[in-house]
């Protein structure tokens, strides 16, 4: 039997997962990130490129030794746009044989190319059934988001340690295993009830956080040392744009108003720079505490918006602290950062 | 009996130690090498540190920073452990309450700390790279024979110092050895390494912040000459070193676990604690957390890095 693997990407494992096993008849395997997929995919890998690559490729060799002979990568607005192609090569020198298919090519999320491709591997794909799954995919994706917003939101201020992470692994497998769009909502609608009941303790005056910067190391903890849980315990309410249903579904109309609200960018910056320029002078105005902005070494498009953000979070005396990851595993210097930074905005709130 | 407070930072290449009073003056201060053993370097430290003090102090408070502070927090048996910018902060507003910058350069880091009426407004450290730290120093004085306690002076001597690149330490140390091939003198090469730790450092940290003075510089690298003098010559502001500029992160955390200070009675004997730290990797299933247990005296009294509590148990 044929297998299909496909990289790790936080939590949005388990709407592709659900999609590929309904519309195909291949066996999909469940991508992952751990120690020895980090080790191997930067051991692959050219050593000045940012660490999503070397995740990402760690990731699909994982998928490979496990019977893959299909992978896909879903491509992005900077150079990761080319990393389907890169990556190719590379796991061909290997010795590995299999197709690779790239879903989104240069920012693109073009649906006939999708569909094509989708076309290609399975040849007798109803288009009703793609649609159908498809749907209910995009809309697992977005309910998760938004009860994504609320963790972040409340995640540092609960009662019970662990009590959010384990509602939302429960989610998780209703979520995979749910019987058709209806069937989601419903799960949906019940676990946004189940978790406005986790007791959370807020304070009256609590700090707020953002987060912004490069889309796979915000999104994917193994990237980040789970910096939004590091913030969370120190009794922090964190806010984050990036996800799946942002980049998407919001971010094509949104950036074009973005251009035209601000006066001093006159290009898109590349990726999600510009986004975060903006997100910056949207967070000092909506009155946040600090600004965590997090990107992997060598992540051109946001080097670029760094000063930027520097300047506009400067205007408005928003403290602002700059993360760069690559793939070392000690966890000791992210959290010697984040806890200074937390002790900064608590003097701060202090005065 | 008289009451007094430890604090002890233990960073990638010194472990520092004080103990003050209850007014913040310090009776009793030592810097030793951490030489890869922050269990042993602080069991030699409190040892010393004991001997200095007079038996008429009874000890009601301890505060671990730097970069081993969570492993000896658990040695000494206290809670309070905080990272090093706070310390710093804390410790250099305690003897200078109206310092707008400090300027830290350790062995594997810096940083630099802006303050307003003593509160910290921004500050920045360095992530991924050690450029421009006080290990390319040591390592590079090694290189050319220089004892790192005499660097300081000889660059004060050179009238010439040569350029380096003050980016990354890979191309400053290719810089360096065409220069030294090239026969220059090494007072020269000297100074212009210290220069080059200066610019990296303003290019790298100090990057986007507006230093203001008074300026204050500490870490151990304050205690070179040369480096002050180039910080000096490239910010055009004075440059304030005390002469415990190295001890400020151990005196933060001291005042710091005065605050916390409850009934609980410290001593000073940790000689004899056996204290072992084992890695592992937890197979319980696919994340594969490195799991570092620690063990006092044979049994475990923590365990970091693990994700679940399986980490713990197998």
């Amino acid at each position: 039997m044929r297998a299909i693997a496909f990289p790790k990407l936080a939590n949005y494992d388990v709407p592709v997962l659900y999609l590929l096993s309904h519309v195909t008849n291949y066996k999909i395997i469940k991508p992952i990130i751990n120690l020895n997929t980090t080790e191997l995919g930067s051991k692959y890998s050219p050593d000045f490129v940012c660490a999503p690559f070397k995740y990402t490729l760690g990731s699909l060799i994982n998928g490979l030794d496990k019977g893959a002979d299909i992978l896909m990568q879903f491509g992005g607005g900077c150079r990761y746009g080319y990393y389907a192609s890169l990556q190719e090569e590379i796991l061909k020198d290997l010795g590995y044989k299999f197709k690779m298919y790239n879903l989104v090519t240069a920012g693109h999320t073009d649906l006939k190319r999708m569909y094509r491709i989708i076309k290609e591997i399975e040849p007798n794909i109803k288009l009703r059934k793609l649609i159908r799954y498809g749907i209910i995919s995009i809309m697992m994706v977005k309910y998760m988001d938004i009860i994504d917003d609320y963790i972040r939101e409340n995640i540092g201020f609960e009662c019970e340690k662990g009590s959010f992470i384990k509602l939302k692994k429960k989610m998780l497998n209703d979520f995979s295993k749910c019987k058709g769009l209806f069937h989601l909502r419903r799960l949906y609608r019940k676990y946004k009830r189940d978790f406005k009941k986790i007791k959370v303790d807020k304070p009256k005056d609590y700090i707020k956080v953002g987060l912004i910067g490069e889309l796979y190391t915000l999104m994917e903890d193994n990237a980040n040392y789970c910096v939004e849980y590091e913030l969370a315990k120190h009794g922090i309410a964190i806010k984050r744009f990036t996800n799946v249903t942002y980049l998407l579904l919001k971010k094509r109309k949104l950036v074009k108003n973005y251009l035209k609200k601000m006066k001093n960018i006159k290009y898109k910056l590349g990726a999600d720079a510009l986004d975060n320029v903006y997100h910056t002078e949207y967070l000092c105005k909506q009155g946040y505490d600090g600004i965590v902005h997090i990107k992997s070494s060598f992540c051109t498009p946001e080097i670029g918006a760094m000063p930027l953000i520097n300047k506009v979070a400067k205007e408005y005396d928003v403290p602002v602290i700059f993360f760069s990851f690559d793939t070392n595993t000690s966890k000791v210097g992210v959290e010697t950062r984040i806890e200074a930074f937390v002790d900064m905005l608590k003097m701060k709130k202090e005065m | 009996m008289k009451k007094c407070y430890l604090g002890v930072d233990i960073g990638s290449i010194s472990t520092k130690g004080v103990v003050i009073d209850c007014d913040n003056n310090i009776i009793a201060k030592e810097y030793i090498w951490t030489e890869g053993n922050p269990v042993g370097a602080v069991k030699k430290l409190v040892g010393i540190l004991k001997s200095q003090v007079s038996s008429d102090y009874a000890l009601k408070g301890i505060g671990t920073t730097g970069s081993a502070r969570k492993l000896i927090g658990l040695m000494l048996g206290t809670d309070v452990v905080k990272n090093e910018i706070t310390a710093h902060a804390v410790g250099t507003t305690s003897l200078y309450p109206s310092v707008r910058t400090i300027l830290e350069i350790g062995g594997q880091d810096s940083k630099i700390i802006l303050l307003n009426n003593g509160i910290i407004t921004d500050y920045a450290m360095n992530t991924l790279c050690a450029a421009g730290t006080g290990a390319f120093l040591s390592s590079q004085a090694k290189r050319i024979g220089v004892d790192i306690n005499e660097f300081g002076d000889m660059a004060l001597n050179s009238d010439n110092p040569v350029k380096i690149a003050a980016r990354c330490t890979v191309f400053a140390e290719s810089d360096l050895i065409h220069k030294a091939q090239s026969g220059y003198e090494i007072k020269d090469i000297v100074a212009g390494l210290c220069r080059s730790i200066v610019l990296n450092y303003l290019n790298n940290v100090g990057k986007g912040k507006k230093i203001k003075g008074p300026i204050i510089f500490q870490g151990g690298v304050s205690k070179n000459k040369g480096v002050v003098k180039y910080f000096k010559e490239v910010l055009g502001e004075d440059i304030i070193v005390d002469e415990n500029s190295h001890l400020m992160g151990a005196l933060g955390i001291a005042i710091i676990s005065k605050k916390y200070e409850s009934d609980k009675v410290y001593s000073f004997d940790v000689s004899d604690i056996s204290f072992i730290t084992k890695g592992h990797e937890c197979s319980g299933c696919s994340n594969n957390c490195e799991v570092l247990k620690i063990y006092k005296n044979g049994e475990m009294i923590d365990a970091w890095g693990n994700r679940c509590s399986r980490g713990v148990n197998s």
